[in-house]
């Protein structure tokens, strides 16, 4: 099936950023996903590119990328996921410890 | 009295006697038949309309005699009315298109659900009713009663004695119904030999034993390889571990068949010692032998276990565990999923499995609207048992946080067992989890059932676990806040986007509803370290080389 791009935009928090230029996390195996955050300055606001073989779950994707960026609290990234059929508590769990181990292992 | 005594009072004698005589011209004396006069041994002792029983259920099968019944002439035989736990074979379903069997009353199909769904439909199947294994066992001695029982055995001696061993079963169930009816028993066996290590089932209630061509068909079902445990499956086993085996002091436990029970097995030994669990959760299970209990077993977490059944590989390590296992005065284990499902029923404080859907009222079905695949002994388990009367401390816990207890029992204290549903919010294919209507209305319409078959009643579930946390049904005071405490966990489904958060934020302040986070567990130490052990080799490592898996989990 063709894979399709998403794109969402969230206001986070100015600021909130990783200590590096850009972190990368996990795999694209079944199942799962990988997520490549990279700093960007753009007034707190996070921006989220998602590549995936699912459709019709465009609403599901913003609810979960917008409670991760609530709940979170970060802020100026651009996020870049590939996604292979991970379900949208995989997709929070593996946002969550990409920006823990990010931040240095401090809890998302 | 004039009349009593010119009636007869043994014609099912009488008519066993007729059927006998006719095999016997077939098979000479004696109780050994050969293989190749088994069809003709069928068509002697089989009547039109006869109620038929064909061993088999999720693991042993007696598929060379199901296979032979295939072949006897449909002329002669016609018309038969399965009564048997399982609808498992490919020859199970093939008797319905031979117009040999005609009707149907079971407990469980797997494989063959789709195909008897679509017999049902194209009207070539008369489908009686769909029941739990003890109220179709409970129906075999009062109006489901056998004529002919086909069963399946290890070994057999000359007078029809019945070595049966770990894989004993429904054997002495439907033997016992069968004769002590006057019914008739014929068994197929791996091998006959001149001595049996112990007598299973008495040589006197079987009257044919066959040598079958090749072993019983065994289904290694309970058997969960350790190296497709998810994170996900992990995170709701540390949830469900501290969440409730800890908090109601959980020492007698089923656990359903699944990847996310077998997690939960396998970090006994690791998150459960962590939390200093050892001794006060999970000591005696009414379970079969899942290889992925190793671990526990062996870091001395587990003190009894009573199977159902038998599973492929594990032989030798219950065997060599008699302080654990129940093993015959030979050496050898035996299993009997009568006992094993009373215990499970009675003798048992929690119940907890997986399903595949879950309706806003909490029912739960594993049904979809075109497979018929039947209950098995989930819901004797998944119950609240109104039966018993022994306490224990998890029952009388559960019971006293009843919300809904003094609508119906005023101050009666009682007990409540537990019961608890495993669910992934969003499966593969993002199947969800939790949904508006069951699929089982679908199939219930499909099929002609006059119920939706539910697995478990909302009223009988009293935890939820998912990644979002647990749900404490049991505490709701009325419907509509149970379904509150649904939506909460129900993450991103259609059920799960209705939750309110002002009201999921007051089922938490009431302990109704608890995230990982109230729990105290981090969501991201749920990964695959945690497991005692990562994959099959690791287990029968566990084991000292006792577990012999079979080939298909062997690969290394």
């Amino acid at each position: 099936m063709a894979l399709q791009h998403l794109e969402f935009s969230y206001a986070g928090t100015p600021g909130a950023a990783i200590p590096m230029e850009w972190f990368h996390s996990g795999v694209v195996g079944s199942g799962d996903m990988e997520v490549l955050l990279t700093r960007r300055e753009q007034q707190g606001r996070v921006t989220v590119k998602v590549c995936t073989p699912v459709r019709g779950f465009d609403q599901v994707w913003d609810k979960v990328l917008a409670r991760f960026v609530q709940e979170s609290g970060c802020g100026d990234l651009e996020l870049e996921i590939n996604d292979n059929n991970a379900t949208p508590f995989i997709v929070s769990l593996r946002l969550k410890q990409a920006l823990q181990e990010a931040r240095g292992g401090e809890p998302a | 009295m004039q009349e009593t005594q010119q009636r007869q009072w043994d014609t099912l004698r009488q008519d066993t006697a007729q059927r006998l005589a006719a095999a016997e011209e077939i098979t000479g004396p004696g109780k050994l038949v050969r293989a190749k006069d088994v069809v003709k041994l069928l068509e002697a002792v089989i009547r039109p309309g006869d109620k038929i029983n064909l061993e088999g259920n999720n693991q042993k099968q007696a598929d060379f005699l199901a296979e032979r019944l295939c072949r006897v002439d449909p002329e002669k035989i016609h018309g038969l009315h399965l009564v048997q736990s399982a609808i498992a074979l490919d020859s199970h379903t093939k008797l319905f298109e031979k117009g040999i069997a005609e009707k149907i009353d079971f407990s469980y199909s797997g494989a063959q659900a789709g195909k008897l769904a679509q017999a049902v439909q194209e009207g070539k199947v008369k489908l009686g009713d769909i029941h739990t294994y003890l109220e179709l066992f409970g129906r075999y001695f009062i109006d489901l009663v056998p004529r002919v029982a086909l069963v399946a055995a290890y070994q057999a001696d000359k007078d029809g004695n019945l070595y049966t061993g770990s894989n004993t079963e429904d054997t002495p169930v439907i033997v016992e119904a069968t004769k002590f009816k006057q019914g008739i028993v014929i068994a197929q066996v791996n091998e006959v030999v001149d001595h049996l290590p112990r007598v299973d089932i008495p040589g006197d209630w079987v009257d044919f034993v066959v040598q079958s061509p090749r072993p019983f068909y065994l289904e290694p079902l309970f058997t969960r390889d350790p190296a497709l445990i998810t994170d996900a499956q992990i995170l709701r086993a540390m949830m469900a571990i501290k969440g409730i085996y800890a908090e109601y002091g959980v020492q007698t436990v089923n656990h359903g068949i699944g990847f996310d029970t077998a997690a939960i097995e396998l970090l006994l030994p690791t998150y459960g010692e962590e939390l200093g669990l050892k001794g006060k959760i999970c000591t005696s299970f009414a379970l079969n032998p899942h290889p992925t209990l190793i671990p526990a077993i062996e870091s001395g977490w587990v003190k009894n276990i009573h199977c159902f059944g038998g599973e492929l590989g594990m032989e030798e390590y219950v065997k060599a565990r008699p302080d654990v296992f129940f093993v015959g005065p030979d050496g050898s284990p035996r299993s009997n999923r009568t006992y094993a499902q009373i215990a499970g029923h009675y003798a048992v404080d929690l119940f907890i499995g997986g399903t595949l859907q879950i309706d806003e009222d909490g029912n739960s079905s594993t049904a979809t609207a075109s497979r018929i695949a039947g209950f098995g002994g989930a819901p004797n388990m998944g119950c609240d048992p109104h039966g018993r009367r022994h306490a224990s401390e998890a029952w009388l816990k559960c019971g006293a946080e009843s919300g809904m207890a003094a609508f119906t029992l005023g101050g009666m204290p009682r007990g409540k067992r537990l019961v608890v549903q495993l669910q992934e919010t969003f499966r593969e294919k993002m199947a969800p989890g939790f949904v508006e209507r069951l699929d089982a209305w679908e199939l219930k319409e499909k099929a002609g059932l006059a119920l939706p078959p539910v697995m478990i009643y909302g009223d009988d579930l009293t935890h939820i676990v998912t990644e979002e946390g647990i749900a404490y049904l049991h505490k709701c005071r009325s419907l509509e806040e149970r379904r509150a405490a649904i939506r909460a966990v129900a993450g991103y489904t259609k059920v799960g986007l209705k939750a309110d958060p002002e009201e999921t934020r007051a089922l938490r302040a009431d302990g109704i509803v608890k995230t990982p986070e109230d729990l105290g567990i981090d969501p991201a130490r749920a990964n695959r370290s945690l497991l005692a052990a990562k994959n099959v080799r690791d287990l029968v490592k566990w084991s000292g080389g006792l577990y012999q898996p079979p080939g298909k989990f062997k690969n290394w």
